[in-house]
């Protein structure tokens, strides 16, 4: 059976409800929630990268390389928000993060 | 072709099964580590799609950048995870659902679009043919060129994300020792030196 983009797609839906899954699943652990959007980012660049070689167009290779380069600086700012909350509140609870009182 | 057939659905499935252990893993080391396991077999579907390039941008960044990152903090922080865990179930029902309609969506949008048929003349920027030019170079030549915007734009936000994390991470200690250039300029022989006149047999 030869594999086509719906192959890709579906994996990549998969992937992406996984990350959304995850992130209801550990609604109070931060760290699991910052890697279930690298997940649906993994999940968005998989979709990219099978129409990009599908439709014979590099621009989607492009685009994926530069959802890598937004979903590495988010991690790193992401992850140094957490590390100050922790360093002045010794919790990342995300129901503690109530200090805006949004 | 029976080849790349068993290969995708080996990728894939490791990739999906690695994918639920991120979020169901007990241990948040476990966690990352699944996230490695995932991106290392979502590079190899990248490669078996015919884009090597972003499946080795792909192991270096996330692997090797963002994924020993995360190590880093999860080790770092001193949590008790298993008090995090509390509630598990509780959100079990209501995030199944709402991952099953979101997961409906996207198949039911996945199984019924078409492509227009003049698809293949709209191409930006045409994959030129593999025996000619090869992944990497045929992307350089179009992302230095036509996307040189986007790609100054990228590493502005990498400038301005490294930025932020040291600014927010950065802490003066008041007990640290620094060295003051200024301070070390400014001293003379008077401010230095001090001179103790000792009386004989009677020290300091």
């Amino acid at each position: 059976m030869e594999i086509g983009l719906a192959h890709y797609l579906t994996v990549a839906a998969i992937l992406f409800t996984l990350g959304i899954f995850g992130i209801f699943l550990n609604r109070k652990n931060v760290i699991i929630i910052l890697m279930s959007i690298e997940l649906m980012l993994l999940a968005v660049n998989i979709n990219l990268v099978a129409f990009s070689t599908h439709l014979g167009d590099l621009t989607g290779q492009i685009f994926a390389m530069l959802v890598l380069t937004v979903a590495a600086a988010e991690a790193a700012i992401g992850l140094a928000i957490l590390v100050v909350y922790f360093r002045n509140r010794g919790s990342i609870a995300v129901e503690d993060i109530n200090l805006m009182k949004g | 072709m029976i080849v790349a057939t068993i290969a995708f659905y080996i990728f894939a499935g490791v990739a999906i099964a690695a994918g639920f252990m991120v979020i169901a893993a007990r241990n948040p080391v476990h966690s990352v580590l699944f996230l490695i396991l995932a991106f290392f077999n979502a590079a190899g579907l990248f490669v078996l799609m015919g884009a090597e390039f972003l499946a080795m941008i792909l192991i270096i960044v996330y692997v090797g950048a963002v994924a020993v990152l995360f190590l880093f903090v999860v080790m770092m922080l001193d949590i008790d995870f298993a008090e995090l865990r509390e509630g598990f179930l509780q959100y079990m029902p209501i995030g199944a659902l709402i991952g099953l309609i979101v997961l409906l969506e996207l198949l039911l949008v996945a199984g019924t679009w078409t492509l227009a048929p003049e698809v293949a003349s709209l191409a930006a920027s045409p994959i030129p043919p593999m025996a000619d030019v090869t992944n990497a170079e045929a992307i350089g030549q179009v992302m230095y060129t036509q996307y040189v915007y986007f790609f100054q734009a990228a590493g502005m936000v990498l400038l301005v994300a490294m930025i932020g994390a040291i600014v927010l991470t950065l802490r003066k200690k008041p007990d640290a020792q620094r060295q003051s250039i200024p301070d070390q300029v400014a001293r003379t022989a008077e401010t230095a030196v001090e001179l103790k006149k000792v009386e004989p047999g009677q020290g300091l």
